[in-house]
């Protein structure tokens, strides 16, 4: 891990209505990293994602990444097109229910190329053989290439949707709540497989989630977050071993112990 | 022992837990600890349970904070105040410089044991043949039978699942290594191949820092004794 950042949010506020969201958000990011953001329903960090990742623009403050054309540049500072690629390039996002981030339609094959193809790919032999790789990588048999996503398990759906936004190798992933609409026994391959994932490519990510246990498997540091702030931060084993924050201490203490 | 040879230099450690759901109770564990430890030691902490002694390894491990005081840890050339480093830097020094063996190991569903032994290697960048080569040869030292080490050690009993953990905790070279009952769950020739790891480990020049519940153990590895008293634990060296 060097040192320098590759995102960093600078006292950023994102409010959907003036109240609801997140307030005087700041951290950084560094290649390799995982962050996990915590909190009940509500505590605004979905909202920290999506200002984050551009999504919805902050009201306030910065968020500045270490762009692979142009070095580290604030975001508000790129044109559309710049961000639009940045974001099918060098950015991925998973979310909570693969079909938002699908297209259920089209075969699995067409769903991982389709990057590929927006940044100029053209050899239907190569995004065959990279689609067919991909979903080797994701425990997914080969033989399913020309099947539609709609005909999958939700959690093959999920590691569908991983393979589809890694293909183009990016350096950060934003993902909202990965692991929460699948079944617990899914769950556990799921997140091992992102575990592996994240090491294997060094990937940096930030994963919104209401379970520690993710955290605890995924996440070098932890961001705990209630009413739309940041209440606690730290190594995620300091987090959950050692909490802080009364909030925090009542999360952990919730905890089944298994 | 001056400086120059030390590699974890301790000063006025406390910790205070504070329950903010119970009434916010305060409960003092560590008081103004003070040591210093270097290559060749193997610092036992004494006292009996529940003085404080794996709470100190947390905070030395820095999954615990410290309260107040000074945890300086040497990596290289440099000193390292583990108690305001952010976190990026503790994560390197786990990396390189303090391993830590816990008294229960935290099983990665789907890995199996040989990869969970060999991992600290594979962080440092050694090469998955060399570092599970190394695993394996650990494993063995420790009696687990070969059938198993293909299988995640989320099944095994107990001692075997300790044994993977001291495996895991000695192969990465670290130069400090902090063991929390290494030998509680351990049968008796077991524990006789720990404690030699232990010997080995602190004739390379290895500091070790443990807690050690078994006395014969004790006093075939220990170098120096740290007595943890109960409540308000006041530092001294023998």
């Amino acid at each position: 891990m060097n040192s320098q950042p590759l995102l960093s949010v600078r006292d950023m506020t994102c409010t959907w209505d003036g109240v609801h969201g997140c307030r005087d958000i700041s951290f950084d990011l560094h290649p390799g990293e995982v962050l996990c953001v915590v909190g009940e329903s509500g505590s605004g960090k979905s909202t920290l994602l999506q200002a984050v990742s551009w999504q919805a623009r902050p009201e306030s403050g910065s968020v500045w990444y270490d762009t692979r054309d142009r070095g580290f540049v604030d975001l508000a500072s790129l044109s559309a097109a710049h961000l639009r690629l940045l974001a099918r390039t060098d950015w991925g996002f998973v979310r909570q229910n693969a079909r938002d981030g699908l297209r259920m339609q089209v075969s699995a094959g067409a769903n991982i190329a389709e990057r590929l193809m927006a940044v100029g790919q053209r050899h239907y032999g190569d995004l065959r053989r990279v689609a067919g790789s991909w979903l080797h990588k994701m425990e997914i048999d080969a033989g399913r290439l020309d099947d539609a996503p709609a005909a999958f398990s939700g959690g093959m759906q999920q590691r569908l949707q991983i393979a589809r936004n890694l293909v183009t190798h990016p350096r950060m992933v934003f993902m909202d709540e990965p692991t929460a609409s699948l079944d617990v026994s899914v769950q556990a391959r799921l997140l091992d497989l992102l575990r592996q994932l994240v090491a294997d490519l060094k990937l940096a990510a930030i994963v919104v989630t209401h379970d520690l246990a993710v955290a605890r498997l995924l996440a070098h540091r932890t961001l705990v977050m209630r009413g739309g702030r940041v209440v606690e931060s730290g190594l995620t084993d300091q987090i959950l071993d050692d909490p802080q924050h009364p909030y925090t201490q009542l999360l952990v203490s919730s905890i089944l112990q298994s | 022992m001056n400086d120059s040879t030390s590699l974890i230099r301790v000063r006025g450690l406390g910790k205070m837990f504070t329950l903010h759901n119970q009434g916010g109770i305060r409960l003092p564990v560590l008081h103004d600890v003070r040591f210093d430890a270097g290559p060749g030691d193997c610092l036992v902490l004494a006292g009996p349970s529940g003085t404080g002694k794996s709470t100190l390894l947390r905070c030395l491990y820095g999954n615990y904070l410290a309260t107040e005081g000074s945890i300086q840890v040497r990596d290289g050339a440099a000193w390292v105040e583990l108690t305001r480093a952010p976190e990026p830097r503790i994560l390197r020094l786990r990396r390189d410089v303090i391993g830590y063996v816990s008294q229960f190991l935290r099983v990665i569903p789907r890995v199996g044991t040989l990869d969970v032994v060999a991992e600290p290697l594979r962080e440092r960048g050694v090469d998955a043949d060399t570092a599970r080569e190394r695993a394996g040869a650990l494993l063995r030292r420790l009696n687990v039978p070969q059938r198993l080490w293909s299988l995640p050690p989320a099944t095994f009993s107990g001692g075997e699942q300790q044994r993977v953990n001291i495996a895991r905790g000695f192969i990465g070279g670290h130069p400090v290594l902090l063991l929390d009952e290494p030998t509680a769950s351990l049968d008796a020739d077991n524990r006789a191949v720990v404690v030699a790891l232990i010997r080995e480990a602190v004739a390379q020049g290895r500091c070790l820092i443990g807690i050690f519940h078994d006395e014969a153990v004790r006093d075939e590895v220990a170098t120096r004794i740290l007595p943890i008293q109960p409540a308000v634990a006041a530092g001294a060296l023998e």
